[in-house]
């Protein structure tokens, strides 16, 4: 990661972070409707890797997608507009927070049920394979995906077909409410693909310089037609499960010791002590994205709410 | 120009012809590629048709993720209920995904697969489970039952912009009948109508379609013509060609082979009801399959499910012939 990179991964991070805690509070007053997921601790995995994709690769994520969406190049202000079911949304209000879309920059979707979208990146690899080309298929899963007979069975065609997927397991330690101790006796996802022979590794997920350093090695090899790959990212959910969620399943982290696993925190120390940025343009890197969250609110509350004709336009091809 | 060909034969045909017209179009499942799929292989290599293991999930969203990335997967699942153990793709993840993405993206694909094999095969692969596919919207479901029908109605699934669940009957695997030559298309929601007649309007699907024109032959030496229409497609489902018959006989008789309580009959019935209860002149009778598990033995198989006998017998009672059939 040179410093141009780490400047890009330090802006996408403040971005995520940024639109995540305003979702939050916009979702308790009431202003974004539904069910919310947001990734706040967890930005480091959606910049680390999506910042080195190109739009003609493939992007898959679960119920918490904000940051990959946006990471993947999902303009800001229609994201928001979707998260407030506006016309102007990226799937004009049709998806919401759990199923965003945006084909222009290769973001295939999303999906509410856990890993189901996981096979589908099967076909978007495979398709990749069929035509020649370089693109490639990448998804992030939880590591309560991990368990599901869907995911292994993903692992498994991958590997047969040797497909150019890099499966990208975002592991926080908690499916929804549950710690992975409840559900597996296999402590590392990165484990759980052994049989399959092909790369893996696990990284720790909130140091971006790790996550771009070992994803982009994946990348480069996907490139060249090799496949599949996995890597697995420890991470950190900072809030609960859903926007709301009183998370009495855990305890929360001390805030001097959140700010030691914080992957903002840790890049921007690390990037004003190389010189690359003094304090005044690292605070200017995150006004730069309050500023983009704001006029991305005001765009969605100006928005209209879509016709009633479009549930009809959209139902069949 | 039109020759006689098994149904079967005729499902492959359309393939085949989809196939070399259009290179998009891909053909996998379990057992596909082996010695007796080969002509697919040799004519179209083993990058286009392709072997699969055991994993239906994985089969299907990958269909989904191609069929996004623009290409035309047909997805050999042998038998409906294997469908099962991937619903969620089925019928929450593929069907989804266009209207979810606010029209963004087309899901063209074909979910192929056998069904009510009921010949002994007992409670898990004798099924007609069409219901659990209707209720669906952005899927589209469809239950040929000629050969000329199934051949054409594969061509038009697999040129289709949208999922496709394509119903083939078992039981009428080996049946023969004329089946157009070369490129040859039926449309999606457009009902044919097999028999004319003024007295009773049959609706059938499927393998009950022979079933209804048997007894048809039946009520005929009884002076009572019945009209018989398959809706070849259950969604899209033809109700105009239903409800012009019904205003011309007035009479109702839905024979479907799944289960009572989960036979598109009820859902026609129920649109007959609402639109053209002014009509009839005799409540509707829907001739079914019970309630039941299809069972193993024979005698108890054939209890279950409707026959020639059943479908006269509630023609005979929506015309005041004969007392109404339990």
């Amino acid at each position: 990661m040179n410093s141009d990179d780490a400047l890009r991964v330090l802006a996408t991070m403040e971005r995520i972070r940024h639109f995540e805690e305003r979702v939050a509070r916009l979702k308790l007053a009431g202003e974004v409707f539904g069910l919310i997921h947001v990734s706040v601790g967890q930005e480091g995995v959606a910049a680390g890797t999506c910042t080195q994709l190109r739009d003609d690769d493939a992007v898959y994520s679960g119920h918490r997608a904000h940051g990959h969406a946006l990471a993947k190049g999902a303009p800001m202000n229609r994201v928001m507009a979707e998260l407030m079911g506006r016309e102007t949304g990226l799937c004009r209000g049709m998806g919401g927070s759990m199923h965003l879309v945006d084909v222009e920059h290769g973001f295939l979707g999303a999906t509410g049920v856990v890993g189901g979208n996981v096979p589908m990146a099967l076909g978007s690899a495979l398709a990749s394979r069929l035509r020649g080309e370089d693109s490639v298929a990448v998804v992030f899963f939880g590591d309560g995906a991990a368990q599901g007979g869907h995911v292994l069975e993903t692992f498994n065609l991958a590997s047969l077909w040797q497909l150019p997927l890099i499966l990208v397991c975002e592991n926080n330690g908690f499916a929804e409410f549950t710690p992975r101790s409840a559900h597996t006796v296999v402590e590392r996802v990165s484990d759980a693909v052994a049989p399959y022979d092909f790369a893996r590794e696990t990284v720790d997920g909130n140091d971006v310089r790790a996550v771009w350093s070992s994803f982009g090695g994946f990348l480069e090899r996907a490139r060249t037609g090799e496949g599949p790959f996995l890597l697995e990212c420890l991470t950190h959910r900072l809030s609960g499960h859903y926007v709301g969620d009183p998370a009495a399943y855990r305890e929360a982290l001390a805030a001097d010791e959140w700010r030691k696993l914080d992957p903002i925190v840790r890049l921007r120390t690390s990037l004003i002590e190389d010189g690359t940025l003094d304090e005044a343009a690292a605070d200017a890197i995150a006004a730069e994205a309050i500023a983009e969250v704001e006029a991305a609110e005001t765009f969605g509350r100006d928005s209209a709410y879509p016709p009633e004709s479009l549930t009809a336009e959209v139902a069949y091809a | 120009m039109s020759r006689e060909l098994p149904y079967i034969a005729a499902i492959d045909e359309a393939i085949h012809q989809e196939m070399a017209r259009d290179e998009t179009v891909l053909y996998y499942g379990q057992n596909l590629a082996t010695v007796e799929n080969a002509p697919f292989v040799s004519d179209f290599g083993a990058d286009r048709v392709r072997v699969t293991p055991i994993s239906e999930t994985a089969e299907i969203g990958m269909a989904v993720g191609a069929a996004m990335a623009g290409l035309r997967p047909v997805v050999e699942l042998y038998m409906a209920e294997f469908m099962l153990v991937a619903m969620d793709q089925v019928t929450n993840e593929a069907p989804r995904m266009r209207a979810m993405s606010g029209g963004q993206v087309k899901v063209p694909l074909v979910l192929k697969a056998g069904y009510g094999f009921a010949a002994g095969w007992a409670g898990q692969h004798t099924g007609v489970i069409t219901n659990m596919f209707l209720g669906v919207p952005g899927l589209k479901v469809v239950a040929p039952a000629t050969p000329a029908d199934a051949k054409g109605l594969m061509a038009t699934a697999i040129r289709d912009d949208d999922p496709v669940v394509f119903l083939h009957h078992y039981l009428l695997t080996l049946v023969h009948g004329d089946v157009p030559e070369g490129e040859y298309l039926v449309p999606f929601g457009q009902a044919s109508v097999r028999r004319t007649g003024g007295d009773v309007t049959l609706v059938a699907t499927g393998w009950m379609v022979d079933r209804a024109l048997a007894a048809a032959e039946l009520l005929a030496g009884e002076g009572i013509e019945a009209e018989v229409i398959d809706p070849r497609t259950l969604a899209p489902l033809d109700m105009p060609t239903i409800l012009s018959s019904v205003e011309k006989t007035g009479r109702l008789v839905l024979v479907d082979q799944a289960p009572r309580h989960s036979a598109v009959s009820g859902v026609i019935a129920g649109e007959v009801a609402e639109h053209g209860f002014g009509l009839l002149k005799a409540p509707i009778v829907q001739v079914t399959a019970l309630d039941a598990t299809v069972p193993y033995s024979e005698p108890l198989e054939a209890h279950v499910l409707p026959d020639e006998d059943r479908i006269a017998s509630a023609v005979r009672s929506v015309l005041g012939t004969a007392p109404v059939a339990a």
